[in-house]
């Protein structure tokens, strides 16, 4: 095997990407790079292509133009969106663990406990909460020791603790193994301070940059009315409910009616919630 | 001796059954996993046609029903990608309409009285030798593809995309399974005839999930608990003179009522992994 070009080539390199799908527009003339080391990280709306778009640089589905160069000896390590496991599969986490390769205890022990969780080694994949299951999705794609960590909404289904836990998580990870880190998410307080690059679409890469750049962009801000451009943090949240002049609260989503319940703090936060 | 032995249509029966058994048994398990149990209903109520086509062409007729079942699954594959009708719809526009077409071509067949009812139910007392012959290759072949498929599959049955990232060959993987249910359709024909199949791949495998906490241990006691269902089935016909393919499905259904009302703790549980 030859040594890449240059430790600097990108681990993967998308050129004016055009998809369709059922006669469809999904991505428009997207181009993408990737460069190692680096945590980049696809913010947009619903409905932007984001999951697209990560097919198609995972090589899952095929561009309809344009094409993808991946990097001599690329490992990708993938954590779907979520993962479902039939109750009617009987699988431990440890089956889970080596469906596509076999590997000592003492190697899936200590992956295991990289992300936090030893003591799931031998209990049922179906019995995992949503945050240890992204765990265990996480300690799965490390097990290929991957240069390329590719990271669907990570935070899907873990409560805002959890949410900023497998962030800093993955931050450390990068740190420690010097992959690069490729991620989808919508919630832009949460990824935005540990990004080094961000890419922000809608169909067509509207604006991309350093995440301070992106987030003073007129194309973001249009994108996105709400964020709050200084309150970038790992840890902040964001509210969907908001305080009326009594202070009561109020769902954002609810019309006008959530003043009716009672007890002023029965609201929940924006992503908080358990999926199940 | 074992040809004198082989004479006997009740042993010829029970062996051909056993076969198909312990084949149906662990490509149950992956068909009820992947939710592919009105899958497997389509692809054998479509069998039907493989037998009609057999005899209008002369060819031997467990080699037409495998052909035409892979036809079937390749075709239902393609049509669910196109995703203009809903998975279900689809299924049961093909199983039903595939079913009859087999019975309409097969009343056509001049000067050929085709007992109809031994293609859908089963005429397992009616196995000669070279039956039993095509079962055994039939269903070794199934065993051995289902033994190099197994990790593959199994990658694929959790999570497909994730599966592909890891270099899973997907497609050839997909149509393994396929040829592998096809296979095990034209064995298990004779034995509980197109319409009872997929209840011989199903219901063993649902109740082997009470016992198993691997998907190795589901596997192995589905087989084991379809050749009970077999033995007990083959026996209950004979005592009592009703059809065997029917009687083999109704002793599969009892032993899965007696699985799920026991409590959990009268159940041997096998330490898993």
């Amino acid at each position: 095997m030859s040594a890449p070009e240059s430790d600097h080539s990108p681990l993967l390199d998308a050129r004016d990407i055009s998809l369709e799908r059922g006669g469809k527009l999904i991505l428009d003339r997207v181009s993408v790079q990737i460069p190692p080391a680096e945590v980049a990280v696809v913010i947009g709306p619903n409905g932007a292509g984001k999951t697209s778009l990560l097919r198609v640089l995972l090589g899952l589905w095929q561009p309809t133009r344009g094409q993808v160069k991946r990097r001599r000896g690329l490992r990708i390590g993938y954590m779907p969106q979520r993962l479902q496991i039939e109750p009617v599969l009987p699988l431990s986490v440890r089956r889970f663990l080596t469906l596509r390769q076999r590997a000592p205890r003492a190697e899936l022990l200590a992956h295991l406990e990289r992300v936090g969780v030893p003591h799931l080694l031998d209990k049922p994949v179906q019995s995992l909460s949503g945050g240890e299951m992204q765990r265990v999705l996480l300690a799965r794609a490390l097990l290929n020791r991957p240069n390329l960590l590719v990271l669907d909404e990570p935070a899907q289904g873990v409560d805002i603790v959890g949410q900023g836990e497998v962030f800093r998580l993955i931050d450390d990870i990068r740190r420690e193994t010097g992959c690069g880190v490729l991620m989808v998410s919508h919630d832009l307080h949460l990824v935005m301070a540990g990004a080094d690059a961000v890419i922000c679409l809608n169909q067509h890469v509207c604006c991309t940059g350093r995440p301070e750049e992106v987030s003073r962009h007129p194309e973001y801000q249009r994108l996105f009315p709400t964020a709050d451009v200084q309150g970038i943090g790992i840890y902040k949240h964001d509210h969907n409910h908001v305080h009326d002049l009594h202070g009561e609260v109020h769902d954002l989503d609810d019309n006008g009616t959530g003043g009716s319940h009672g007890c002023g703090h029965a609201h929940h936060h924006g992503q908080g919630r358990p999926k199940r | 001796m074992i040809d004198a032995w082989l004479d006997d249509f009740l042993v010829r029966a029970v062996l051909a059954g056993l076969m198909v058994a312990a084949v149906a048994g662990p490509l149950g398990a992956f068909v009820v996993w992947r939710r592919m149990a009105y899958f497997g209903d389509t692809i054998s109520h479509s069998a039907l046609l493989g037998v009609a086509l057999g005899f209008l062409l002369g060819t031997n007729l467990n080699l037409m029903v495998t052909i035409v079942c892979v036809a079937i699954a390749v075709l239902l594959v393609i049509l669910q990608r196109r995703q203009e009708l809903a998975s279900d719809t689809l299924l049961g526009i093909l199983a039903h309409s595939a079913l009859s077409l087999g019975i309409v071509a097969v009343t056509f067949i001049e000067g050929l009285r085709v007992d109809l009812m031994a293609y859908l139910f089963g005429d397992i007392l009616a196995v000669g030798t070279s039956d039993l012959l095509a079962i055994a290759i039939g269903g070794g072949i199934a065993l051995l593809l289902l033994v190099l498929l197994w990790r593959p599959l199994l990658a694929l049955t959790v999570h497909e995309e994730l599966a592909r990232v890891e270099g899973v060959p997907v497609l050839a993987v997909r149509l393994g399974l396929m040829l592998l249910i096809a296979l095990v359709i034209a064995a298990a024909m004779q034995v509980v005839g197109v319409l009872l199949i997929t209840a011989l791949m199903i219901i063993p495998a649902a109740s082997a999930r009470r016992f198993a906490s691997t998907p190795e241990q589901m596997a192995l006691l589905a087989g084991v608990i379809g050749m009970l269902a077999v033995i007990a089935g083959v026996w209950g016909s004979f005592q009592y003179d009703t059809p065997t393919g029917p009687t083999i499905v109704v002793a599969a259904m009892l032993g899965f009522i007696l699985v799920h009302l026991l409590p959990a703790r009268l159940l041997p549980q096998f330490g898993g992994r």
